[in-house]
């Protein structure tokens, strides 16, 4: 669906990727369906699978948060295939910046659903460890992560140089970086000043922008006359723009990317063309700002239902496969919901000690004085808290 | 023992600090080439290489945050903001990304990064090249921040500053530049986080950092010339601040005066003038005292002696202190 133009445009196109139509019809592509060439079935199950659960988590969350055990839900509904295709292309060695939304992204690259919602729970700001999966945490700040992403970028790029002058053995996939973000959140300064500092770096690092249409209340005609993809140009790399709920479409184009990154060719942007089908968050009431039709019209676009629909008809897939997602799905759900009601709350003083990494004379004062204070109401405490087991779920 | 100006300091401590590791690298605008607008930097790019010394494209938020990604990765950065009014197009990312990301990741990651500052006035500059924004970093947990007076600080906190996990902002006194000092090379200098008593006196303690350190310890020699035995405190680290040396200062004299270029209102005199209250209550023979600047944005060339403190305004400070 094409979004409204902004009066008084002067028109910069990229053209439409689009390999899996909407009535579920494969389309030639020359340059990238090369890339997906060996999707087979069993493939596209795995892809199937990836998006069905993700789905699943997410209804699963929304409702613990409507019965008051999340403090927040950020809903992905309507962009399992732009994030669960860019995540498919990337290596476990590439190192992931996320923003705030790609639940699919981060459970592809191995976080678990419980540990990403300790930060919805209002348990910690993080969640896991973004060594262990090379997967950095959310970032609240709209933007700030995509330079730290082109710097981890440029770093990747100085650790190979530096190897290689020392006639050390390099791996033949260099690591690549990609930076998610938002269409209102490309209007943030920093992802300009991001883009330049690749560019003249040729930072190994993707920007995936996911253009779901809203910034909240604020439509993508606000954020930009043009379709983002066509910035690029403007920094001298490539810009792609694919139907982001295409999950062939957005695998190729990721495939593609990353391989010319991978090359020494510099940054690339792709820009995914999806909708947020439901509220921003879990405060969102989105009545008051779109038209139902709108929704209804993007409804009709739904990313599982197009795979699904050609994994039955060109693939021959049958009920049985998609029962058994289901009921994996719903195993999954439950097992989420005991984690997070499970979920033992952090103790205040632990922040004391997460502050600075070296110690500090103020952190220990302050530490010092809090544990005093609290001691002061201890036994009364311990009182409240006896026979109270799972109080906290 | 060398003789350095403060400036050369720097320099040679971040030379070190690239010698020994090679993580360690700089980022920022003209730094290269030209060595920085202050020359800071000079020879440092031919010395190391362009991948170490960056002339980095003109963005202070893309500076500081791409550090951030390179800490991520391993790399021990350090970003020169060309004049300390020019820090705010990156104050996102100092104050929203590199103090907090410690504590977002419950401590799996760590961003080494030190941001260096030229800071201060009376160099007779336009708008911006003249401002001391200290407080408004030292209220943000999760960093800490060095202003060395001195040659020999200059040339060790640059490379504490860099060994230390934490991030680090280091706050030039570019007024005092050229001003120089001995450097021990084999001498470290202790924890860069403490206050040091640069001049023992019984009867009134001055706590002054930077640029006005020389000012202080003038105020005090003028003092004693009146018969005044006045301390002078160093205080050297302003996040987090040693305040248990200046704390045992005015146990030992009872009076205690604040001197920074930054303004009063909200500055970080406030916060030393209420701790030192609440711990030497008892020894305290006037109230604590503040000299800073005035609540106006920084004046023009010709006027700005009359802004920030010097000489007679810690003077009469002392005198109004001795009055009670
Ligand atoms: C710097 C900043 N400004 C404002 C906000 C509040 N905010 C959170 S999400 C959002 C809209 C973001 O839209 P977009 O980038 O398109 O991402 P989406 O939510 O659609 O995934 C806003 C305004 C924020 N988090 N950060
Ligand atoms: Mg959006």
């Amino acid at each position: 669906m094409a979004a409204k133009m902004h009066p008084g445009t002067v028109e910069s196109a990229v053209p439409r990727l689009q390999l899996l139509d909407e009535q579920g019809t494969v389309h030639e592509d020359p340059t990238f369906s090369p890339f997906v060439e060996d999707v087979d079935t069993v493939e596209l199950k795995g892809l199937y699978r990836s998006m069905a659960l993700a789905r699943r988590v997410d209804e699963e969350a929304t409702s613990l948060q409507r019965q008051g055990q999340l403090v927040l839900w950020v809903p992905l509904r309507g962009q399992e295939a732009a994030q669960v295709g860019s995540a498919w292309a990337t290596e476990p060695t590439d190192r992931i910046y996320p923003s705030y939304r790609e639940h699919a992204v981060v459970f592809h690259r191995g976080v678990k659903p419980g540990e990403l919602l300790q930060l919805f729970r209002g348990h910690t700001a993080g969640g896991w460890d973004p060594n262990e999966h090379h997967v950095n945490l959310y970032t609240m700040v709209l933007a700030s992560q995509v330079p730290h992403a082109v710097g981890y970028a440029m770093g990747t790029a100085l650790d190979r140089k530096a190897a290689e002058d020392a006639g050390e053995q390099v791996s033949e996939t260099p690591e690549a970086v990609v930076a998610y973000y938002g269409d209102g959140a490309s209007t943030e300064g920093e992802i300009h000043e991001s883009m330049v500092f690749a560019a003249s770096y040729d930072a190994p690092v993707l920007f995936f922008v996911q253009n779901n249409q809203w910034a909240i209340s604020v439509p993508f005609s606000t954020q930009s006359r043009v379709p983002l993809a066509t910035r690029a140009a403007g920094y001298g790399f490539e810009g792609l723009r694919v139907d982001g709920n295409d999950i062939l479409a957005v695998l190729a184009a990721t495939r593609y990317a990353l391989d010319k990154i991978r090359r020494g060719e510099g940054p690339v942007m792709i820009e995914a063309e999806t909708y947020r089908m439901g509220a921003h968050t879990t405060a969102d009431d989105p009545t008051k700002y779109r038209q139902r039709d709108e929704e209804e019209q993007w409804g009709t676009l739904d990313p599982l239902e197009r795979l699904e629909m050609f994994l039955r008809e060109t693939h021959h897939v049958g009920d049985e496969f998609f029962d058994s997602v289901t009921n994996e799905g719903r195993e999954m759900a439950d097992e989420l919901r005991a984690d997070v009601l499970a979920m033992v709350p952090p103790t205040f003083d632990e922040f004391f000690d997460k502050a600075y990494a070296d110690p500090h004379s103020l952190i220990d004062a302050e530490r010092a004085e809090c544990l005093d204070y609290q001691a002061g109401f201890a036994p009364q405490d311990d009182q409240d808290d006896s026979g109270s087991e799972g109080a906290h779920a | 023992m060398k003789q350095l100006t403060i400036a050369k300091a720097i320099n040679a401590g971040l030379s070190r600090a690239m010698e020994e590791n090679p993580k360690v690298m700089l980022m920022g605008e003209d730094i290269g080439s030209l060595g920085g607008v202050y020359r800071v930097t000079e020879g440092l790019k031919d010395r190391y290489g362009a991948h170490r010394v960056l002339d980095t494209p003109l963005g202070e938020a893309g500076i500081v945050g791409t550090a951030i990604g390179l800490a991520e990765r391993g790399y021990r950065p350090v970003c020169e903001i060309q004049f300390d009014g020019f820090t705010f197009p990156a104050f996102n990312q100092i104050t929203t990304q590199l103090a907090k990301i410690h504590a977002r990741s419950d401590g799996n990651l760590t961003v080494p990064v030190t941001i260096r500052i030229p800071y201060g006035g009376v160099i007779g500059s336009v708008e911006h090249h003249s401002e001391s924004p200290e407080a408004l970093f030292a209220h943000t947990a999760g960093l800490r921040i060095l202003a060395p007076s001195n040659a020999q600080d200059a040339y060790w906190m640059s490379q504490q500053a860099i060994e230390c996990n934490d991030p680090v902002i280091i706050f030039e006194p570019k007024r005092r530049y050229w001003l120089k000092g001995d450097v021990d090379e084999n001498q470290p200098t202790g924890d860069p986080f403490s206050a040091a008593v640069v001049r023992e006196g019984q009867e009134a303690t001055i706590v002054a950092w930077g640029p006005l350190v020389p000012v202080a310890l003038a105020a005090a020699e003028a003092a004693r010339e009146d018969g005044r035995s006045v301390e002078v405190i160093d205080l050297r680290s302003l996040s987090p601040i040693d305040f248990d040396t200046v704390t045992a200062s005015v146990r030992k004299t009872g009076r205690l005066i604040i001197a920074h270029e930054a303004p009063t209102f909200g500055g970080l005199g406030g916060e030393i003038a209420a701790r030192v209250t609440e711990r030497a209550f008892y020894s305290l023979e006037a109230p604590v005292l503040r000299v800073g600047a005035f609540h106006m944005p920084y004046p023009p060339a010709a006027v700005e002696e009359h802004y920030v403190p010097d000489l007679d305004r810690v003077l009469e400070a002392l005198d109004r202190s001795f009055a009670y």
